[in-house]
């Protein structure tokens, strides 16, 4: 029924990004998902290039050596830089540190090293290329983050750590989640209470890692406070999910969104695509019990891929990609080796995606844009590339279409307005 | 073809098995974030569904912490029915447990307009009255401080069978709902007035009474079923003319258009399946004209400042917020966009003194904004928020078509 300038089909970071560009950039925006998406799960720590595949120093350098097949080829060193900058313009109020020259090395929940190109400011301190010994601070009331575990692992890999565990437990909680305690220490006094119980317990030159739970409705605020009151670096790590550090990405850009008027429309499952000759003139989305057409100049695909149900596997060994129905590339067909045994070994299906050209359209469609985990020609997981890609890939996606409008005005009259 | 079998139903509960407990659900849950009572939509949810078999007791009764907001459902990435689910296993908890007088009461809305409308200043005294609020807080569990519809002693439906809708370039039916007919008329008769205006021929389908919305909300399903079938035979006239129905109570609309179908298994119902076809929710069907560029858009200019809050019921439409579209086409308008996902009240949930509280901390957000904010008027979809809101914050609370019937110079 409504006409936009472009549908962006998503909102994960590609999609988010896709969209938050492109209404800045003047264009009328609906965004359509069937909910929220991967911000909420994963640390939002912009992972460029972390292993290609030995361990990777300097990210910028290592994207020229990635190959054509894969989604940076699209992007190009200078489009990955272009929506770097955007990026951390747009996290002014939750401040990014970093960029393509380096990856800083930073601690999972299990106290693995994970190489990152770019990292919330509240991480940063953990960048364990610096010496020095870390005290992991815990809660046992916290599910799923065990300092002891992340310290005993750090230490194995010879980074001298240590664990204290608290018993402090947000006000009447029997089952508390990573949110809760966010939402327990935007209290001033609660971050109190924490600082005054290790006051007493901590070394001389330690610094502290905390799980990513220092706050949620102001950022930076109990991290900063805690630095200021223990006299120490401070830095969070990354937790299970729910993530704390991807809701306060997704709040950033979603109220971006917001302010440059996009309509956002989340239960919404596009699963076709209305088409005429080489190019899409809508999408059908099924809201409820309905169905419902929703016309568009352009597409930005950004719906992820297996994990997130942008792709699917169907029983037959089938892939197929689900909103638009774009061929997949790269899945073994009969016969050949499809997983292997490990769980991060390099599974040939992991492959399989959407493959784009240079302007990430797929081939024969001219106003379908892709970005993020659809795209065919990344393993994410082994290289440490995942949001670098939907990052980098939705910015493009962006710039391309804004590009292509100011060129030449819509081909589609414009809607009706007062 | 009679189906006999809840095939929707069926598939609500089924899509539990696509929850891969990434906990987004809870992270929304408004109810969960304020109060320990309940421990959230995926734990009551999908994973305490598996346990519950037919014919044995729930161990669990936190579930009843539900506000029915729905915003679950609507922010999960798997497309799990997660407030649907909870819906139906309130509706066994609350049949092996009974039904409170209280909620009995709640559940009827119709009832209660049709006894207060005749007298209604004794009413609104009763109601307002902090002493029998008190003695009805003791006996009955409705918490006195609870903000309550008032009663004006007359209803739309009278005034609809005295008005006759000139011939427009289309035609609508207009579903009022209950807040409309006996607290709200004037909401009533705006709608009416504007659609007029924006060049609809308006009916007023006769005999409307409560669509079953409360009943559901209060695990009541067979009164619920009643009501819901009652008002689907009265609007299904306009539908099988091909008449779109437009509504303003945007909860009441929702259940019409998909809850009624998907939570109180009566898809087999074909007079809601044809009801449930062509009802809107009435921001919902201007924009589609709008979008269709078939909408009258020469609103004259309305210097005011004023808040918007989207309604819980009202993002279950998967609309987006048209109302936000609607009241951009109104010169000098400024809008400021609230960005809660629920004012606490949820229908009737807030009314109750167990869980009074948790509705006022749910809304706490959206007060502190629209406090922010000085508002010259709230804007509101849904009725009841609307009362809570303005019992909150003080700020007069008014539905979007307010907004544009006074920029059309109707008011």
């Amino acid at each position: 029924m409504s006409h936009h300038d472009a549908i962006v089909v998503g909102v994960g970071l590609a999609g988010l990004t896709a969209a938050a560009r492109l209404a800045e950039g003047g264009a009328r925006v609906l965004v359509l998902a069937k909910g929220v998406g991967a911000t909420h799960l994963g640390p939002c720590t912009i992972d460029v290039i972390g292993y290609a595949p030995e361990r990777v120093e300097r990210p910028g350098e290592a994207l020229a050596g990635l190959g054509d097949g894969h989604p940076y080829a699209a992007v190009g060193r200078d489009g990955v830089q272009a929506a770097l900058d955007w990026f951390k313009g747009v996290m002014a109020p939750y401040p990014y540190v970093g960029g393509l020259e380096e990856n800083l090395l930073l601690p999972t929940a299990v106290g693995a090293l994970k190489p990152s190109a770019a990292v919330p400011g509240t991480m940063a301190a953990g960048d364990l290329r610096e010496g020095g010994e870390v005290c992991v601070v815990g809660f046992r009331a916290l599910k799923d983050f065990h300092a002891t575990l992340l310290a005993d692992n750090l230490a194995r890999a010879g980074i001298p750590a240590r664990a204290v565990e608290l018993d402090l437990v947000p006000e009447g909680r029997a089952d508390v989640n990573s949110l809760g305690f966010a939402r327990a220490f935007d209290a001033p006094a609660f971050r109190s209470e924490v600082a005054a119980h290790l006051t007493a317990r901590l070394g001389r030159d330690e610094r502290l890692a905390f799980p990513a739970v220092l706050g949620i409705a102001g950022p930076t605020a109990a991290w900063s406070e805690l630095r200021d009151r223990l006299a120490r670096p401070v830095f969070e790590v990354p937790t299970l999910p729910p993530s704390v550090p991807g809701m306060r990405v997704f709040a950033i850009l979603r109220e971006r969104l917001r302010r440059a008027g996009a309509r956002v429309i989340l239960n919404a499952v596009v699963h076709d695509a209305e088409r005429s000759g080489g190019r899409v003139t809508g999408v059908q989305a099924r809201v409820g019990l309905r169905d419902v057409r929703h016309g568009a100049d352009w597409v930005v695909l950004a719906t992820g891929g297996f994990a997130s149900g942008g792709l699917e596997l169907d029983s037959r060994w089938r892939a197929r990609e689900v909103a638009l129905g774009l061929p997949v590339s790269g899945a073994p067909g009969p016969g050949e080796e499809r997983f292997r045994a490990g769980y991060f070994d390099d599974h040939p299906m992991g492959r399989a995606g959407v493959r784009v050209g240079r302007d990430l359209r797929p081939e024969g469609l001219d106003n379908v844009l892709v970005a993020g985990a659809t795209l065919a020609g990344a393993q994410p997981w082994r290289e440490k590339s995942g949001d670098g890609i939907s990052l980098s890939t939705g910015h493009r996606a962006a710039e391309l279409i804004l590009g292509q409008r100011a060129a030449a005005p819509p081909t589609e009259p414009a809607k009706a307005e007062a | 073809m009679a189906i006999e079998h809840d095939v929707l139903g069926d598939l609500m509960r089924g899509s539990l098995d696509h929850c891969v407990k990434c906990t987004i659900c809870e992270t929304f849950c408004p109810v969960s974030n304020v109060t320990p009572l309940f421990p959230g939509p995926k734990y009551v949810g999908p994973q305490a569904e598996r346990f519950r078999v037919p014919d044995e007791t729930s161990p669990d009764a936190s579930l009843d912490y539900c506000s029915g907001c729905g915003v679950c459902t609507q922010v999960c990435p798997q497309g799990v029915h997660i407030a649907e689910i909870n819906t139906q296993a309130r509706a066994k908890l609350r049949e092996r447990t009974g039904f409170r007088f209280r909620d009995r009461l709640v559940a009827r809305p119709d009832v209660l307009g049709r006894l207060a409308t005749p007298v209604a200043p004794v009413a609104n005294w009763t109601l307002r009255n902090r002493l029998l609020r008190l003695v009805g807080e003791r006996l009955v569990g409705l918490d006195h401080r609870a903000a309550l519809p008032a009663y004006p002693g007359r209803t739309f439906q009278r005034w609809a069978r005295r008005h006759t809708s000139p011939p427009g370039v289309r035609r609508v039916a207009y579903f009022h709902g209950c807040g409309a007919n006996w607290s709200e008329p004037r909401t009533g008769e705006m709608t009416v007035e504007l659609l007029e205006h924006l060049g609809c021929q308006v009916d007023v389908p006769r005999g409307q009474a409560c669509c079953g919305l409360p009943a559901q909300s209060n695990g009541m399903f067979k009164l619920a079923r009643r009501y819901v079938r009652r008002m689907a035979r009265r609007l299904a006239p306009s539908a099988r003319a091909g008449v779109d129905i437009v509504g303003t109570s945007t909860s009441c609309t929702l259940m019409l258009k998909r809850e009624a179908r998907e939570i109180l298994g009566l898809d087999d119902d074909a007079d809601l399946r044809l009801v449930s076809d062509h009802v809107y929710d009435i921001c919902e069907y201007l924009v589609m004209l709008l979008d269709r560029g078939e909408l009258r858009t020469d609103f004259g200019p309305l210097p005011m400042t004023v808040t918007y809050h989207a309604p819980c019921q009202q993002q279950g439409h998967g609309i987006g917020k048209p109302a936000l579209d609607l009241m951009a086409l109104v010169p000098g308008l400024r809008v400021i966009e609230n960005d809660a996902t629920c004012c606490g009240v949820a229908g009737t949930y807030g009314l109750k003194h167990e869980k009074y509280e948790i509705a006022r901390d749910v809304g706490a957000r959206l007060f502190g904004q629209i406090a922010d904010a000085k508002p010259d008027l709230a804007v509101c979809d849904s009725e009841t928020c609307r009362w809570h809101i303005e019992a909150f914050t003080g700020a007069r609370t008014v539905h979007p078509i307010e907004i544009l019937h006074r920029a059309a110079g109707l008011s």
